[in-house]
């Protein structure tokens, strides 16, 4: 679906970032500075690189072999930038329409863009007159009536306040299912990878340093994303079983089962799930008499030390779904715990993290 | 009200607001498109063409006069070109007084333009490129609403600067009564003229009167267009 290959010299800082991504969200993800807006204005034309090529859904944009370079204003990729951009001398409905004009007829309909992003109160009404979140979305829908190939976010989030970003992701998200549009979404907010992530880019002093689905790469004990404290696995599941009289509800996961405080779902629908790494206990043997309900066996895929918190971190195979624990080296020791050997992951049903999913 | 001025008072009073009016419609597409380069170009003899622009404002108006004879005279380089293909005469004329008027207040107006120019959002034009919207329609649909206060307040300054100019008219144009006698000249034709301070006091009085509505228009237009492009 997308295909990035680009070299540009900032002057002191090099950017070389080589990556494929399939259809759906593909998040950027990386500390500032690591080179996140460039890849996104190199896709949208605002950055000539050096050197490389940019394919997106079949069409090149740019190759420095060719001398390709399609122009910005006919790349028909949807840009929301961190500001909204709104222009101040139209209406809301001004522009909505301002892409709409311009483009090609395509899928995405007023209406539905409309109700997707909540838009029907706002549409006389100023830029000026509106609040971040509310701008936000009108960027969004001016972005996504100009019926582009591909929707470009960056930092969408970063000027909203808490309250705000946990208005606008759930719109994010029915995006996401209701239209079925491949987005780049770049951020460093782990939260928002985790809500609306196919596909992790993982940035990093202007180069790739891993690329892979997210829950492929949430559980690799070798990425920097482990030595956060928030390292968490990320996996996707599906509802299998209601029992309301226990309140609990059953999660299936590649093959492991989870026992998760009773959800609002319907049966069959799918969810991500997200278990912090420091939750996770480890056993050899299977304790009785304990509250727990999540006893996953595995088997350990690797070992890495943190040292900077005197901890291990355990990748932990349990079916074709992957595990990440964080302890301590003395328990990787009282446990003889090798790479290849049998363990037990215990995991608490009031640490899994449960959002519904595209 | 009518007999307050006389006939030819009249005149040199409708003559003025046409003039300014014909020296600023042909001078303001002119100077948006010279303030455009100037605050977006990047290109050798910028710094050239920035003081090229600027001469009229520093120069003495006699000399822009004379030079305008030079070049648009009769026997000019241009003014040979217009007579021979299209007949047409600018020294003496009214047109001629346009022009003069058009060259001393173009400054004014590029400046008014190029800082309006010089605060619109460039992030603005990038959204509207990113949808779908080409070099010509970004300029029309962003950038000239964007600048708009300051197309509007450079029209305005450049029409009371019209009303005003006195020395590259006179010298190019000459001092003929409805046809080249402005309110400026006409006041000076007056003080020339025995007992003629009571013509000047009144013209003069008209002179402030214009300067004043124009003032006024300048600052209700400016903050009406500033509110609607939500400054």
């Amino acid at each position: 679906m997308i295909a990035v290959d680009l070299r540009h010299d900032f002057g002191g800082f090099m950017l070389d970032v080589r990556f494929d991504a399939p259809a759906g969200v593909t998040a950027l993800f990386g500390p500032s500075g690591a080179g996140k807006s460039s890849v996104v204005a190199a896709l949208a034309g605002l950055l000539r690189p050096d050197a490389g090529r940019l394919v997106v859904d079949g069409v090149v944009l740019s190759d420095s072999a060719t001398g390709a370079d399609v122009p910005v204003e006919r790349r028909r990729l949807g840009l929301v930038f961190q500001d909204a951009r709104l222009f101040p001398h139209m209406t809301v409905a001004g522009n909505l329409r301002y892409g709409l004009r311009r483009a090609p007829a395509g899928p995405i309909g007023w209406d539905v863009v409309v109700d997707l992003l909540g838009l029907a109160g706002l549409l006389a009404r100023r830029p000026h007159s509106l609040s971040g979140g509310e701008r936000q979305r009108v960027a969004i829908g001016r972005a996504l009536l100009s019926q582009p190939r591909l929707l470009l976010l960056d930092e969408p989030l970063a000027s909203l306040d808490a309250a705000r970003k946990a208005e606008i992701l759930p719109y994010l998200l029915r995006l996401k299912t209701a239209l079925a549009l491949p987005m780049v979404y770049v951020t460093h907010a782990l939260e928002e990878v985790f809500f609306l992530a196919d596909t992790l880019v993982l940035l990093e002093a202007g180069r790739v340093l891993a690329c892979g689905g997210v829950a492929a790469l949430s559980s690799r004990g070798d990425l920097p994303l482990a030595a956060r404290d928030d390292a968490a696995a990320v996996l996707d599941a599906e509802i299998a079983e209601h029992h309301p009289a226990r309140r609990l509800s059953l999660l299936r996961a590649g093959g492991m089962v989870l026992w998760v405080p009773l959800l609002g779902g319907a049966l069959g629908s799918k969810v991500r799930v997200r278990i912090p790494a420091r939750e996770i206990i480890l056993a050899t043997e299977a304790p009785s008499a304990i509250s727990l309900h999540n006893v996953v066996p595995g088997t350990v895929r690797a070992i890495h030390a943190d040292a900077a918190r005197h901890a291990a971190l355990v990748e932990i195979d349990a079916g074709q779904a992957t595990l990440l624990a964080r302890v301590t080296p003395d328990a990787v020791a009282r446990l003889a715990l090798t790479v290849g050997g049998p363990v037990l992951a215990l995991i608490k049903s009031m640490a899994v993290d449960v959002r519904p999913a595209g | 009200m009518l007999d307050v001025l006389t006939h030819n008072e009249w005149e040199a009073v409708a003559l003025t607001l046409e003039v300014a009016t014909r020296a600023v419609l042909f001078g303001l597409p002119l100077a948006v498109l010279t303030a455009l380069v100037l605050a977006r170009g990047r290109f050798f003899g910028r710094a050239g063409l920035d003081a090229l622009v600027h001469l009229p404002m520093v120069l003495p108006p006699v000399v822009v006069g004379w030079l305008l004879l030079l070049v648009f005279g009769v026997r000019g380089p241009v003014g040979a070109l217009l007579r021979d293909w299209f007949g047409v005469r600018l020294v003496f004329t009214s047109t001629g007084a346009a022009l003069a008027c058009a060259v001393m207040a173009f400054p004014l107006m590029v400046r008014a333009v190029r800082l309006s120019l010089e605060g619109v959002d460039r992030g603005l034009e990038q959204a509207a490129r990113s949808l779908g919207a080409g070099p010509l329609d970004r300029f029309f649909s962003i950038t000239l609403p964007l600048a708009a206060p300051g197309v509007v307040v450079g029209a305005i300054v450049g029409f009371a600067a019209c009303l005003g100019e006195f020395g590259a008219v006179i010298t190019f144009a000459a001092n003929i009564p409805g046809q080249t006698q402005t309110l400026p000249l006409a006041i000076y034709a007056a003080l020339q003229t025995p007992g003629g301070e009571a013509v000047a006091a009144r013209l003069s009085l008209v002179s402030i009167l214009l300067a004043l509505a124009g003032l006024l228009a300048a600052d209700w237009l400016g903050r009406r267009l500033r509110a609607r492009v939500g400054q």
